[in-house]
């Protein structure tokens, strides 16, 4: 890790504080980036990251304080003037247009000409200088929908270089790319810093952190509370100073689960064609069982699949020691199976809709067989407020205006109205506050107490490590470990989540 | 009812515009309407105007559900053309055996209605299950309903035998109290509409599903049969449409229904129901058809404006109407 740092900042950002109508997210925060020097920005979500990097990168304009450009107060009218000024920023969800192809990608706005026409000849030509630069074999005249999400990113970083970017902003860069991919990424990386760009990008995987930073700045509640250089921090530290606290307090104690408690729900031979193959396991009365592994790991998709939201057949599902089958959410729900979806806002909430209406959507039978009982809308939305202490300032607020950990409250309250028995959790506290989480998690834990089986689904390790009883591990669409007490850590699930076994000597490089 | 305002006062939360601004608009029209008429308000005047409004209308509510769950039916102006002819053609082939009587009206009747639910069915069997656009396949099917309501009318005109269409005829010219049949119909259909929309788990189902389909299917929504159903009663209501519609004239024709699809949707959405889907009312289907009709029934009482300006005016109110609705939704 030799960038040097004494090199003036060519990006920084200077007290700057954030609000969202009535929320401010970000509460003077201070962040300098360097030529020729990679930055981790890392922090739980809803630590304010992604924010702080539309901020730097002119997406959006700070409530207060200032962002300076190689040391000047810059105010960037527009992205268009970001990318100018060559700070570019490469978004989770790809901004690329899937109808076209990488070369009209690449140049999109920025057409080259000659006279009137488009020059096709030299742009395709650039392009592929350009996509040899990162490694990426692809046409330039491939549609972007045909390509995988790795070399999506790499034409996404292609498109930065072809800006002549100083500041390359990458927000989760590693998320959906595979080891292979992400150590092309990083060689990319290493490339672009010795050239003199500064790069700063977001990651939850703070193993590559280490490895590809040379400096770490980390974020908690919409704060910096810490920059050092990455060579001086463990991952342990880096854990610590995101958290904050220690964890201890921030789950509810594991009461543990007798080895007689009855088998609820037992699965075996679970397949979801592409996603997911052959999976078998057992959920007892009481228990919170873990589903780690990496983004991409089929895990979502499995447990989909098992409550008949996609397609997917397997040899046998028991529940409550009976065989049921499952082919349509009406089924699942039947058996007292339910799923609570890691996507809130496509997937879980109207977002136009008012409180009442969406949370008696999923069990708008309990309210009348043809005609709604209104009123019973009504108490039971009283019920849920008071119960989960959903905070919506008004009564018929559009859901879409509740604040993310409001919405998520009202998200399990919805669930719990089909009063299930087992009650699959995906990313039950994605980008929610602290203080919900642990509302949240209390909650499930009073839930598995009082009889009911709880799968929780989370790429946050220290949740699956606090939260859960036993921990089953995915990659790539199996099950490739079953954790349980003391056995629970975060080596342990990176080694099966990477499918490198739990033995170390088997670890490949 | 009386309890509930007391926890819950502002309970429709909807943009106070967008609910009064057809309601202001219809009621500017009647007074433009009897300013400008002396005959405007006389009974015969505003029977004759609800009685034509009864078709659009009948089918625009159907028309409220599918938009409401996100779809749309270009084809349902062709669909009336051929139901028409089809039971035309039953009814006349019927006559040598039934004779003229109720059992041939029933027949007719029922031939109206299954014709109907069965256009309706295959619409929705190929937007839902085929996953087909429905703009494209309700373009398909309008072109194949008309072209086949020209074919089995050989280019002409069918017309119902002369005794049938006699004993026929109160269907649309008689009713009860003086209230003509499409009249009190079409109130049925739109109370029905009404209390389903705003009261049902079906309506709320629609609104689910066009507000966001994911959401719904995740929610236990079932959201091909949800859109099916709104489809199949869309054609049934076309069917009771058409019904109400051959007694007037006894035939049918290349040219019967043309347009209705747009009269329809265009009434739908001055209503205020949001053409992406998501919400709909039908109470403001009806404002929105009766907005129409009393533009064309005022250019016809008076020479103020040609009455081939029609379209046009119909045009203006109808990008107000969506405006209207933009702002107050800008401002919510």
């Amino acid at each position: 890790m030799g960038g040097t740092v004494t090199t003036p900042p060519v990006l920084s950002l200077r007290d700057v504080h954030k609000s969202f109508g009535p929320v401010e997210v970000l509460h003077g925060i201070d962040i300098d980036i360097r030529a020729g020097e990679v930055l981790a920005l890392i922090g739980e979500n809803g630590a304010g990251k992604s924010t702080a990097m539309k901020i730097l990168a002119g997406y959006q304009p700070p409530s207060s304080g200032q962002v300076l450009l190689d040391g000047a107060d810059t105010r960037f009218a527009s992205l268009h003037d970001g990318e100018a000024a060559g700070v570019v920023l490469i978004h989770q969800e790809f901004n690329l247009a899937e109808q076209l192809t990488v070369e009209q990608n690449i140049f999109l706005g920025r057409e080259l000409r000659r006279g009137l026409l488009l020059d096709k000849a030299r742009m395709r030509a650039l392009t592929r200088e350009y996509l040899a630069k990162v490694k990426c074999h692809v046409d330039p005249d491939t549609p972007v929908s045909r390509l995988s999400n790795s070399e999506k990113q790499m034409v996404e970083i292609a498109k930065a270089l072809s800006r002549d970017a100083r500041v390359l902003i990458m927000d989760e860069p590693t998320a959906v790319l595979t080891n292979a991919e992400a150590s092309i990424l990083f060689d990319q990386v290493e490339a672009l810093r010795s050239a003199g760009t500064a790069v700063v990008f977001t990651s939850h995987k703070l193993g590559e952190v280490k490895q590809i930073a040379d400096r770490v700045a980390v974020m908690r509640d919409g704060k910096v509370v810490l920059t050092a250089k990455a060579g001086d921090l463990s991952e342990d530290d880096m854990a610590t100073a995101m958290v904050g606290r220690d964890v201890s307090d921030l789950y509810p104690a594991k009461p543990g689960i007798g080895s007689d408690a009855a088998v609820m729900m037992r699965v075996e031979g679970l397949d979801v064609p592409g996603h997911a193959a052959g999976l078998s396991f057992e959920l007892r009365a009481g228990e919170l069982l873990g589903i780690a592994g990496l983004v991409g790991a089929g895990r979502t998709e499995a447990m989909e699949g098992l409550c008949g939201l996609r397609p997917a057949t397997a040899m046998r599902v028991e529940i409550g020691g009976t065989e049921v089958t499952i082919r349509r959410p009406a089924d699942a729900l039947q058996h007292g199976l339910c799923y609570l979806t890691e996507d809130r806002k496509l997937r879980g909430l109207l977002l136009g809709k008012g409180m009442r209406e969406n949370l008696t959507l999923q069990a708008l039978r309990k309210f009348g067989r043809v005609l709604i009982d209104q009123k019973a809308e009504d108490a039971a939305l009283d019920e849920a407020i008071r119960e989960f202490d959903i905070r919506a300032g008004r009564r018929d607020v559009r859901v879409g205006n509740l604040s993310g950990g409001n919405q998520q409250k009202l998200l399990l309250a919805k669930v719990m109205q089909s009063e299930p028995r087992i009650l699959i959790v995906d990313e039950p506290t994605r980008g929610i506050d602290i203080g919900t989480k642990q509302q949240i998690y209390a909650y499930l834990r009073t839930l598995a107490a009082a009889g009911h089986g709880i799968v929780v689904i989370s790429s946050e390790m220290q949740e699956i490590i606090g939260l859960s009883d036993r921990v089953l591990v995915m990659h790539r669409g199996r099950i490739a470990g079953t954790l349980s007490g003391s056995d629970i850590n975060e080596e342990a699930i990176v080694r099966h989540a990477m499918g490198v076994g739990a033995d170390p000597e088997e670890r490949v490089a | 009812m009386t309890s509930e305002t007391v926890n819950t006062p502002p309970r429709r939360a909807l943009p106070s515009m967008s609910v009064l601004g057809p309601i202001i608009a219809l009621l500017a029209l009647i007074a433009i309407g009897a300013f400008l008429n002396q005959n405007f308000l006389g009974v015969g005047n505003i029977t004759n105007v609800l009685a034509r409004s009864a078709f659009i209308g009948i089918i625009a509510v159907g028309m409220t559900f599918v938009i409401t769950a996100g779809g749309l039916d270009l084809s349902v102006g062709s669909m009336a053309a051929f139901i028409a002819g089809l039971m035309i053609l039953v009814m006349n082939a019927a006559l040598p055996t039934l004779g003229v009587g109720v059992p041939i009206i029933l027949l007719g009747m029922a031939t109206a209605l299954i014709a109907g639910l069965l256009a309706g069915l295959l619409n929705g069997f190929l937007i839902t299950t085929l996953g087909i656009e429905a703009f494209i396949v309700t373009l398909g099917t309008m072109g194949i309903y008309r072209s086949l309501v020209t074919w089995l009318a050989d280019g002409g005109t069918l017309s119902l035998d002369f005794g049938l269409r006699t004993f026929y005829r109160p269907v649309y010219f008689d009713g009860i109290l003086g209230i003509s049949w499409p009249i009190i119909v079409f109130a049925l259909v739109v109370i029905i509409g009404e209390v389903v929309m705003s009261r049902a788990r079906f309506g709320r189902h629609c609104a689910a599903t066009g507000s966001s389909e994911e959401v719904a299917h995740y929610s236990n929504v079932n959201v091909n049969r949800t859109r099916m159903t709104t489809y199949a009663m869309l054609g049934i209501l076309v069917g009771v449409a058409t019904i109400m519609y051959v007694p007037r004239l006894g035939s049918a024709s290349a040219s019967t229904g043309v347009l209705w699809e747009l009269e329809a949707i265009a009434a739908v959405i001055i209503g205020g129901t949001v053409l992406k889907g998501g919400f709909g009312r039908v109470w403001g289907t009806v404002i929105g058809v009766l907005i129409l009709s009393l533009i064309d029934n005022i250019l016809n009482l008076t020479d103020l404006v040609s009455p081939y300006l029609n379209g046009a005016i119909q045009g203006v109110i109808i990008i107000l109407a969506v405006i209207l609705q933009r702002e107050a939704k800008a401002k919510g």
